[in-house]
C-alpha cells in the first residue's frame, strides 16, 4: 500500500474527484454512443471491470495459509493462487491482456459490505459459505472443507470435546464457531468458560499462557497457528468434529456472468487435477515467511467437494 | 519468558512505512483539526444562535460516538456519499487511508474546538471590553487580543490531545489502514509473536510521546505568562 | 450492488436460540456502563491527586507526577489494553494463579476498568494542573497571606476554582472514558461494541447493529454531557467569561 506525502495527498484527492466526473461523463457519452457496437450485453461485476478496466480483489492478511501477506508484504496463498485464475479467465472473456488488479485488505468484519458497496469485487480468503451468507452474497465453488474443533496441549488430559465439560476455553470473537460451540454446549449437557481473543493469534497465545485448556476453531486455523508456535510438538488437534464447513471465493449476488465464469474456473482446476498441485504447494510444503510446514494432507471430505464442485452453503 | 526479536529486526522497514503513515495522518489531523476546531469554536460562542447550534450539534455529535464506530461510518458512507455528490453510477474508491485523514480531521476538529472555546474562556471579558473601547473589530479582537492568549493557555492541553490523536491512529486497524500499531499486529499475529511485538510497540511509542511532553514542557516554561 | 435494510433483525433469536438479539446488546450495554463508572472513579481518585502533587513545592511529589502522566498516558490504549491483560499475568505468578482461577469475565473486568481508570487518571492529571496553574498568582499568594497550609489553600482556594475552569475539558475526558471502554472488546470483554461487531458477524447486519450501537452511544454521551453541562452551570463564579452576567 503506498502512502502519499500529507497534504499532497489531500489536494490529489480533491483533484481526482473532478477528473473522474470528466472521465465519467465522457465515458457515459461513449457508451450512449458506442452502445450497439457491443455484440454481448456484460452486466454486474463483468461490466464494472470493463468499465473500469479493474478488477479489485479483497484479500486477508493473516489467514495462513488461504491468504496473508508475506514478508514482502504481497498477498499470498492458497486462495490468491486460485483468484489468479480467475483473474486470468476475466481478461480472456473480455479479450483485454491488460486489466489491472487492485489488492484490498479486509477483515472478517467488513469483508461482507465492502463486497456490497463495490469496493471489492471478490474476496479470496476463508470464508465459510453459510446459507446465512446465501442471503447476502454468492460463493464460488467450494475450495476448502474444514472441521471445527479444539486444540489442547499434548500433556493435557483432554482426549475429546466431551472433556472439554467444565473447562475454560478460548476461542476468536466473530467466528462461526462462537454459535456453534453455545450449541454444543446446550445439546451435548458440557459447560464451558469462553474466553473470546480478538484474533486466532491472541486465542492461541492463552493456550500456550495455559490460561485456557483448549482453543476452539477451525482445524486448519489451529495447524497454522502450531506450526507457528515455538515447540509445535507441544500441541495436539482432537480428531472430533463440532461441524463440516466449506471454503470458498466469496461473490456479490444476482451476478449470473461472473458467477458462471468463476464456477467455470473453479470447477476446471479441480476436473483436471490442477488444484492438488496448489494445494500440495501450500498444505504440505513449507510455505513462506518462516517456511513452517502445516503437514494438512487433503481430508475424504474435501477431496469428494473436488469430485463434484458445488456451492453448498452449511446450514 | 523467552524473547524472540528476529521478529522485529526482520520486519523494521515494514514497520517503518507504518509509523511514516502514522506521522502523516498525524501532523494533517492536527493541523487539519486546529484550524477547523477553532472555527467551530469561535462559531460556538458566536451570538448567532443559529450558527452556535449548529456548531454545538455537530461537536456533541462527534463527542459522543466512538472513533472506532466514527471511522466504521467514514469508511462506509464517504464512497456512498460522493457517489450521490458526483451523480456517479458506482461508489468511487476512495481507499482506507484517504478515508482515514478525513475521518480524523472531521473527529479531531471537535476535540480542538472544546479546548479552544475553554482557552477563549480562560481570558476575563474586560479584555474583550477593553478590545472595544479601544475600536477593534470583533475579528480583530479575537485574532490579536483573545485567541493568542487562549491558545498560548491551552498549549499544553492542545499537545496532549496531539499525542492522543498520535495513538488513536491505531484504531485505523478497523479499515485495514497499515499504521504503525496496524504494520506491528499483521507480523505479529502472522508469526505467532504478540508479545515481543506489542512490548517493542510500547516502548516505541513511550519514547516518542515522552520526548514530545518533555518538549512540551520546555515549550511551556518559555512562553509561560507570569501572572 | 444496494442492499436493504432490514430493522426487525433485533427482534430475531441468535442462533444458539433462546436469548434475542435486542438483548444480547442490552447485555453489552451493562458492561460497558459498569466498566465506565469503576474507571471513571478510579480515573477522578487518581488524577485528581496526581495532578495536584505536581503542582506542589516538593520535588519528589513533582516528579513522582510527572512519572505517572508519562507512564499511562505515552502508551496507547489499544497496547496497554494487551499489557494489562496478556503480558502482566505472565510476569508476577500469583497473579497468574488468580487469573486462571477466576471467572473470565472477572478477570476481564478487572484489567479493562484499571487499564482505562489509570489511562484516564494520567489526563485527568493533566487538566487539574493545568487548571490550578492558570490561576493568577495572587491567589495562593492571598491563600498564604491569610494563614492557610498547604492542604487548606488547595482545598479551599486553588481547586474549587482549578475544577470550574476544567469543566469543558473534564467533560470530554468523561465521554472519551465512555467511548474508550469499547477498546475493552480486544481483550474480549462482552462489552457494547463487541456485542454489535458479533452481532454484524452472525446476521450479517453490520449497518443495522452499528446504527443501534451509535444510538446508544449518543444517549450515554447526551446524559454525561448534560449532567456535566448542569454542574457548569450551577458552579460558574461571575466575572469571568463562562460565568454569564
Amino acid at each position: 500500500m503506498q502512502h502519499r506525502a500529507g497534504l499532497s495527498a489531500f489536494a490529489a484527492f480533491i483533484k481526482e474527484i473532478t477528473l473522474k466526473r470528466l472521465i465519467r461523463i465522457s465515458l457515459a457519452a461513449f457508451v450512449v454512443l458506442a452502445a450497439p457496437a457491443f455484440a454481448q450485453t456484460l452486466t454486474g461485476t463483468l461490466a464494472k471491470i470493463r468499465d473500469t478496466g479493474t478488477i479489485t480483489i479483497g484479500h486477508r492478511e493473516a489467514s495462513i495459509p488461504f491468504s496473508y501477506l508475506d514478508d514482502k508484504q504481497q498477498a499470498v496463498g492458497y486462495a490468491m493462487d486460485i483468484c489468479a485464475r480467475v483473474v486470468d479467465a476475466v481478461k480472456a472473456e473480455l479479450k483485454n491482456p491488460n486489466i489491472k488488479v487492485a489488492l484490498q485488505p479486509v477483515t472478517s468484519a467488513n469483508r461482507i459490505p465492502l463486497l456490497q458497496n463495490g469496493s471489492i469485487d471478490i474476496e479470496c480468503g476463508s470464508t465459510t459459505n453459510s446459507v446465512d451468507r446465501q442471503k447476502q452474497v454468492a460463493f464460488g465453488p467450494t475450495y476448502f472443507v474444514i472441521n471445527v474443533t479444539a486444540a489442547v496441549k499434548k500433556s493435557s488430559p483432554i482426549k475429546t470435546l466431551a472433556d472439554l465439560n467444565g473447562r475454560t476455553i478460548s476461542t476468536t470473537a466473530g467466528t462461526t464457531a462462537v454459535p456453534l460451540l453455545k450449541k454444543y454446549e446446550k445439546t451435548g449437557n458440557v459447560d464451558v468458560k469462553e474466553i473470546y481473543g480478538k484474533d486466532h493469534s491472541e486465542s492461541f497465545l492463552l493456550l500456550v499462557d495455559d490460561r485456557v485448556s483448549a482453543f476452539v476453531m477451525d482445524d486448519v486455523l489451529l495447524a497454522g497457528q502450531i506450526a507457528n508456535a515455538r515447540n509445535p510438538g507441544d500441541f495436539v488437534i482432537i480428531t472430533e468434529s463440532l461441524r463440516t464447513e466449506p471454503y470458498s471465493v466469496m461473490l456479490r449476488r444476482e451476478d449470473p456472468q461472473f458467477k458462471a465464469l468463476v464456477d467455470r474456473t473453479l470447477g476446471g482446476l479441480m476436473k483436471s487435477g490442477e488444484i492438488e498441485k496448489l494445494y500440495a504447494r501450500w498444505f504440505t510444503s513449507s510455505i513462506p515467511p518462516r517456511n513452517v510446514n502445516l503437514n494438512f494432507p487433503i481430508t475424504p471430505a474435501l477431496r469428494e467437494a473436488f469430485k463434484n464442485p458445488n456451492d453448498k452453503g452449511v446450514q | 519468558m523467552q524473547f524472540d526479536t528476529t521478529v522485529i529486526t526482520g520486519s523494521l522497514p515494514y514497520l517503518w512505512q507504518g509509523m511514516q503513515y502514522t506521522l502523516q495522518l498525524t501532523a494533517i489531523s492536527a493541523l487539519g483539526g486546529l484550524f477547523f476546531g477553532t472555527l467551530l469554536a469561535l462559531a460556538r460562542l458566536s451570538p448567532i444562535k443559529p450558527l452556535a447550534l449548529i456548531a454545538a450539534g455537530y461537536v456533541n455529535l462527534m463527542r459522543s460516538i466512538p472513533l472506532v464506530l466514527v471511522i466504521f461510518w467514514f469508511f462506509f458512507l464517504v464512497p456512498l456519499l460522493l457517489q450521490a455528490a458526483l451523480g456517479a453510477e458506482r461508489p468511487p474508491q476512495v481507499g482506507a487511508e484517504r478515508t482515514a485523514i478525513i475521518t480524523f480531521i472531521m473527529f479531531e476538529a471537535a476535540y480542538f474546538c472544546e479546548i479552544m472555546r475553554a482557552g477563549i474562556q480562560s481570558i476575563p471579558r474586560g479584555q474583550v471590553y477593553s478590545a472595544y473601547a479601544l475600536g477593534l473589530t470583533y475579528s480583530q479582537s479575537m485574532r490579536l487580543v483573545v485567541l493568542p492568549q487562549a491558545f498560548r493557555n491551552m498549549i499544553p492541553v492542545l499537545l496532549t490531545q496531539t499525542i492522543i490523536l498520535f495513538q488513536d491512529t491505531s484504531l485505523v486497524y478497523v479499515i485495514s489502514a497499515t499504521d504503525f500499531v496496524g504494520a506491528a499486529a499483521k507480523i505479529a499475529q502472522r508469526d505467532g509473536r504478540l508479545i515481543e511485538m506489542y512490548v517493542f510497540v510500547a516502548l516505541v511509542y513511550f519514547v516518542i510521546c515522552f520526548t514530545l511532553s518533555l518538549a512540551v514542557r520546555q515549550l511551556q516554561r518559555k512562553i509561560a505568562v507570569i501572572r | 450492488m444496494g442492499f436493504s435494510l432490514d430493522w426487525s433483525v433485533f427482534l430475531q433469536e441468535l442462533p444458539e436460540g433462546g436469548v434475542y438479539y435486542w438483548e444480547m446488546l442490552l447485555s453489552g450495554l451493562w458492561w460497558t456502563l459498569g466498566v465506565a463508572a469503576c474507571s471513571w472513579l478510579i480515573a477522578m481518585f487518581f488524577g485528581s491527586i496526581v495532578g495536584t502533587i505536581r503542582t506542589t513545592r516538593s520535588q519528589p511529589l513533582v516528579f513522582f507526577g510527572n512519572a505517572w502522566v508519562e507512564l499511562f498516558r505515552n502508551i496507547p490504549l489499544l497496547v496497554q489494553m494487551f499489557l494489562w491483560y496478556f503480558v502482566l499475568p505472565e510476569v508476577i505468578p500469583p497473579l497468574k494463579r488468580w487469573v486462571v482461577a477466576a471467572d473470565p469475565a472477572e478477570a476481564q473486568f478487572l484489567s479493562a476498568t484499571l487499564c482505562l481508570g489509570l489511562f484516564t487518571s494520567a489526563r485527568i492529571a493533566e487538566q487539574v494542573r493545568a487548571g490550578i496553574q492558570s490561576l493568577p498568582r495572587g491567589q495562593r499568594d492571598a491563600a498564604q497571606a491569610i494563614g492557610l497550609d498547604t492542604v487548606q489553600m488547595y482545598r479551599f482556594v486553588l481547586l474549587p476554582m482549578a475544577y470550574r475552569i476544567i469543566i469543558p475539558p473534564l467533560t470530554s475526558e468523561t465521554m472519551n472514558l465512555i467511548k474508550n471502554t469499547s477498546i475493552a472488546l480486544t481483550i474480549g470483554l462482552a462489552e457494547l461494541t463487541f456485542r454489535t461487531r458479533e452481532m454484524g458477524e452472525y446476521t450479517f447486519r453490520f449497518f443495522e447493529a452499528f446504527t443501534a450501537a451509535t444510538l446508544i452511544y449518543i444517549a450515554i454521551a447526551m446524559t454525561a454531557n448534560r449532567v456535566m453541562a448542569v454542574i457548569e452551570r450551577r458552579t460558574a463564579v461571575p466575572g469571568y467569561i463562562a460565568g454569564g452576567k
